[in-house]
């Protein structure tokens, strides 16, 4: 790997979003990192975890709120010299056409008009849209959408191509076919690009194309791990080498929940309890996967069953991460196992699974047990749904409060510890007599 | 997407910033009536506009005022790209910006009409260039608000994906702006475009023949034609001004509107091909008219290029400013300044409006807000009626989506029609009748504001899903329950949305439908509308200023008791997904 000067450092970013009533929540903290020529690196980490903020203060896009980030050793002001980037979304222009849409990156280019246009067209060519120059991007499938997005991205000719999530809005077969195609552009030296970085949930796609894995945790996130992949290409998946990498990689990501503790020193607002944040996951979709877990014998190899099940990361770890928190199962090293309750919840009947699930919400989800009890100790029983969104918008910033509270008065109302009505927005406790009768 | 919706829309709640606007908008009329004051007496002579009635000058006349709703149109459209655009991104600016935009949006523009016509006749004195002004001006008021806001609302809404992709491709602001900017609002600034043109004819033929200072002002134009004809009782150019009226407003509807908006389709942003876009058969000629490509791409496109590669040229001797804090500091003390200075300067005309004012004395202050109450009580009934009737029908043709297709753009055509016309001829027929003019002027209110509710209908009965269709006669409802749990919620939003748009047009329509004069007759019913005229008419300044407040305070009580509560009812609870 070639030392130096890197491409780009990061040093001491952080970054803090403001919420409401002045809080500010911490999404990234004191994150370092060198990207040096030549080098492919894949940012790895749970949704949320702020990996898009991180690749868009390196791009210049986002200002941290602490730290620098460095080009070729220098500052620079707004957006960062030597990047391009490729979105998610693609981020085209849906009224300008392919050619134009590709052209929009060489308009500042010292160049005469017939050079761009030429130069345009070349990229065009390489990328594989021979023939498509003329239409506009609502005629083209969404593989093709990416590779425009592509297109333009590479005719500016960065030193450095940042890549925000480009395969996740495509269908499998389609992002397969691009990554290879992208790579064969990598490896064989066809773009005078000298560095790529790859944003991504599928640990997967990380290890198939990138040098080195960044594994960020969040809440906020931290670089917990470099992990260096120095698998020759192409890489076969089914390889022993290639799986046990992946597998490393999973338990790395589901392990490091447990970092998540230090939450509330990093926000500087005590709050008197701990405070779990729930995933927002539907019932059926936890009871579903225990069901799963258990007609396999109660215990899964995670990225198998991710793969079987073609859930990527993104969809997969909410659940697990919900079944923990609730103490139906356990994580180590990749693999997921049903705990004795777990198993229990497995084989009840509809109405005893409620039971089960109130009984291990009170126990696990601090703040479960809040919302009854401020609830019980109201004369009318009922409270509205601000009074308990402020107390999280402490703690967790004004976004993830609103989920946070909606997925609680999901659960809330699933195993009905309390109801909600939304007209009114309010919590309230149903009659007792009237929650036998509602009782399934 | 509709007139007056940004107002419900925006979040903003009262704040000081509308009180300061107010006082500040106050201090602005009143200098502009500092400025017509000095022409009071003598009112200089204006050329004397003698209007033929032979049918040859029709063409003529209707050039004149085509002229005159274009000249408007794109004053109102470059006014909405700059206003727009400083909006949306200086922050301090915008603190007063959309305030005052709320505010000259929901008020009724036409009874500053006077105020205006007088400036503009101070400005040109002894010259139709000030009665022009004066028209064009009226014509720019009815048609900015809207296309501003909706240009403001689509700046604050491009997605942040291709604003980053458009950072990422370094664009500099004129890039930016003809790049992303426009083209993503262009959907937006197309359809209210058409629609507030369609509004502003009420306009133009108010604006074309005025009575001001006891002295009536013509223009040449297809109003005044239509005016002259009913002044002297000429029932065949009545007729032929009618049909002139109308083969305008269709030929411009046709041949503008309707391929402006089949056009501005290409800008859609949802990247899937549309079921059923709007079309024009005559953007479909243009586009296959061999000519006319071929001269795009002889005289155009160099053209085009020339300028492209110019505008490059300079953008790029643009480098990015680092924004330090003490800069943006700077920029937000000068700006604060600007404010301050300008609300100082219009503030002493307030004051001296607010002292004239007082003037009055008590007592009829306060008869005034009664005659306010009346009014408002017109403008219910008018809206309530039209709603009543349109009801029915515009789910009837809702529901047959083949008739809806015919009906929706006739009905909409009807609605750009400007009733007004009409006022004289129904004068008559209540003079006839002996009716009283108390009621009577509420059927006058109502000929142009039902239209909005019936259209709207249309469409919300249209939007209604076939699944819940197919639900309700599985479910075997009998029509009473069909209508209570079906179609009524489905189409609340749209009703609302009518009911605004016909209200706020409605308030209008009270300064012109509450006083008819025809032929020395004239029909009083007594309310703020009729107060208004009056007061304009003669001169009355302190009784205009006060009248106006006490409309505008009306029509903002009842947008942000009644309205904008509905809206958010609408938007919430009876949105279909």
């Amino acid at each position: 790997m070639a030392k130096g000067v890197p491409l780009i450092e990061a040093r001491a970013v952080s970054k803090d979003f403001e919420g409401a009533n002045k809080t500010r929540f911490k999404v990234l903290s004191d994150i370092q990192l060198q990207i040096h020529e030549g080098e492919f690196v894949a940012l790895l980490g749970p949704s949320g975890s702020g990996k898009s903020t991180l690749l868009r203060i390196i791009a210049g896009l986002v200002p941290p709120t602490d730290g620098e980030v460095l080009y070729r050793g220098d500052t620079f002001f707004g957006t960062n010299p030597g990047v391009s980037m490729v979105f998610q979304s693609f981020a085209l222009f849906p009224w300008l056409t392919v050619l134009e849409n590709v052209e929009m990156g060489l308009r500042y280019a010292r160049l005469g008009r017939d050079e761009k246009r030429n130069k345009a067209i070349a990229v065009i060519d390489m990328i594989g849209l021979d023939g498509f120059e003329g239409a506009y991007p609502k005629e083209l499938s969404g593989g093709m959408r990416q590779r425009v997005g592509l297109g333009r991205a590479l005719v500016m000719e960065p030193d450095i191509l940042l890549m925000d999530e480009p395969f996740s809005a495509l269908d499998v077969l389609t992002a397969e076919n691009l990554k290879r195609d992208l790579l064969e552009l990598w490896q064989e030296r066809k773009i005078p690009t000298k560095a790529i970085v790859l944003v991504t949930h599928s640990i997967e796609e990380a290890v198939y194309m990138a040098d080195r894995a960044l594994v960020l945790s969040r809440d906020p996130a931290k670089i917990i791990s470099h992990v260096p992949i120095t698998l020759p290409h192409w890489r076969e998946r089914k390889s022993e080498p290639f799986t046990r990498l992946v597998d490393e990689l999973y338990s790395i990501l589901t392990q490091q929940k447990d970092a998540r503790v230090s939450l509330q020193e990093e926000t500087e607002v005590k709050l008197p309890r701990k405070l779990t944040l729930l995933p927002n996951v539907a019932s059926g979709a936890v009871t579903g996967f225990i069901e799963l877990v258990d007609d396999l014998g109660g215990k899964v190899d995670l990225y198998k069953i991710g793969d079987s099940l073609a859930l990527d990361l993104e969809d997969l770890l909410p659940i697990v991460e919900t079944c923990r928190i609730f103490g139906f199962g356990t994580v180590t090293s990749g693999d997921f196992e049903l705990t004795d309750v777990g198993r229990q919840v497995a084989d009840a009947t509809v109405l005893d699974r409620k039971t089960m699930f109130r009984e291990q919400a009170l126990q696990h989800v601090p703040f479960m047990e809040r919302i009854l009890w401020v609830l019980e100790s109201k004369r009318n029983s009922q409270m509205p749904r601000e009074f308990f969104l402020e107390i999280l918008q402490k703690s967790v910033g004004e976004e993830e409060a609103e989920t946070q509270l909606d997925t609680l008065i999901s659960w809330g109302r699933y195993v009905e510890l309390f109801a909600y009505d939304e007209d009114s927005k309010l919590l309230y406790l149903e009659d007792v007599d009237e929650t036998q009768e509602g009782g399934e | 997407m509709n007139q007056f919706l940004g107002l419900l829309r925006s979040p903003h709640r009262v704040s000081w910033a509308d009180f300061v606007v107010a006082i500040f908008l106050c201090g602005v009329l009143f200098a502009l009536i500092e400025l017509g004051r000095g022409m009071v007496v003598p009112l200089p002579a204006v050329g004397v506009t003698v209007i033929h009635l032979s049918p040859l000058y029709l063409p003529y006349y209707a050039g004149r005022s085509l002229l005159r709703m274009f000249i408007a149109y794109f004053l109102s459209l470059a006014f909405s790209l700059v206003y727009g655009r400083i909006a949306a991104y200086h922050k301090t600016a915008e603190k007063i910006m959309i305030p005052a935009l709320d505010l000259l949006q929901s008020i009724p523009v036409f009874g500053f009409l006077t105020i205006t016509i007088t400036a503009f006749l101070a400005l040109f004195p002894g010259n139709q260039l000030g009665a022009e002004c004066a028209s064009i001006f009226a014509i720019f008021t009815a048609q900015a608000w809207n296309i501003t806001f909706s240009f403001y609302h689509s700046l604050t809404t491009i997605p942040q994906d291709l604003i980053e992709a458009a950072e990422i491709n370094r664009l500099r602001p004129w890039a930016r702006f003809t790049k992303l900017e426009v083209p993503y609002s262009m959907i937006g600034l197309v359809y209210n475009s058409m629609m507030s043109f369609g509004g502003a004819w009420f306009f133009l033929i108010a604006s074309e023949s005025f009575t001001v200072l006891n002295k009536t002002i013509t223009l040449p134009g297809i109003g005044s034609y239509l005016g002259e004809a009913l002044a002297r009782g000429d029932v065949a150019a009545v007729v032929y001004g009618l049909i002139a009226m109308t083969v305008v407003i269709v030929l411009v509807d046709q041949l503008v509107w309707r391929p402006a908006v089949a056009w501005s389709y290409k800008f859609k942003l949802d990247q899937n091909e549309t079921a059923d876009p709007p079309s024009s058969w005559f953007l479909q000629l243009l586009r296959r008219t061999n000519w006319l490509k071929a001269t795009g791409a002889s005289v155009w496109t160099p053209v085009a290029h020339t300028t492209e590669a110019l505008i490059i040229r300079l953008e790029s001797g643009l480098r990015p400013r680092a924004r330090t804090a003490r800069r943006a500091m700077a920029g937000r003390v000068m700006a604060w300044l600007v404010v301050v200075a300008l609300l100082l300067y219009f503030g002493q005309f307030t004051v001296g409006a607010v002292r004239e004012i007082a003037d009055m004395g008590l007592l009829p202050l306060l008869s005034v807000i009664r005659l306010g109450f009346y009014t408002f009580l017109r403008v219910m009934a008018a809206t309530i009626l039209g709603a009543l009737w349109t009801i029915p029908l515009g789910v009837a043709i809702g529901l047959n989506p083949r008739l809806a297709r015919i009906m929706q753009p006739l009905v909409q055509l009807a609605a750009s029609y400007p009733t007004n016309v009409f006022y004289p001829i129904i004068g008559i027929v209540f003079l006839a009748l002996h009716v009283n003019f108390n009621i009577g002027a509420v059927p006058l209110i109502m000929l142009g504001t039902q239209w909005y509710i019936l259209f709207n209908v249309i469409a919300g009965a249209m939007a209604i899903p076939s699944g819940l269709k197919e639900a309700s006669s599985i479910l075997r409802l009998r029509s009473v329950e069909r209508w209570k749990t079906l179609i009524l919620p489905a189409i609340f939003p749209a009703l609302i949305t009518g009911g605004i748009t016909a209200s706020g047009g409605a308030w209008n329509a009270s300064v012109l439908a509450e006083m008819v004069v025809y032929q020395g007759h004239t029909l009083i019913a007594s309310g703020l509308g009729a107060y208004i005229d009056e007061a304009s008419s003669v001169g009355n300044w302190a009784h205009l200023i006060w009248g106006l407040v006490v409309m505008s305070t009306f029509v903002v009580t009842i947008n942000r008791l009644i309205w904008r509560r509905l809206y958010r009812l609408a938007e919430t609870k009876f949105h279909l997904d």
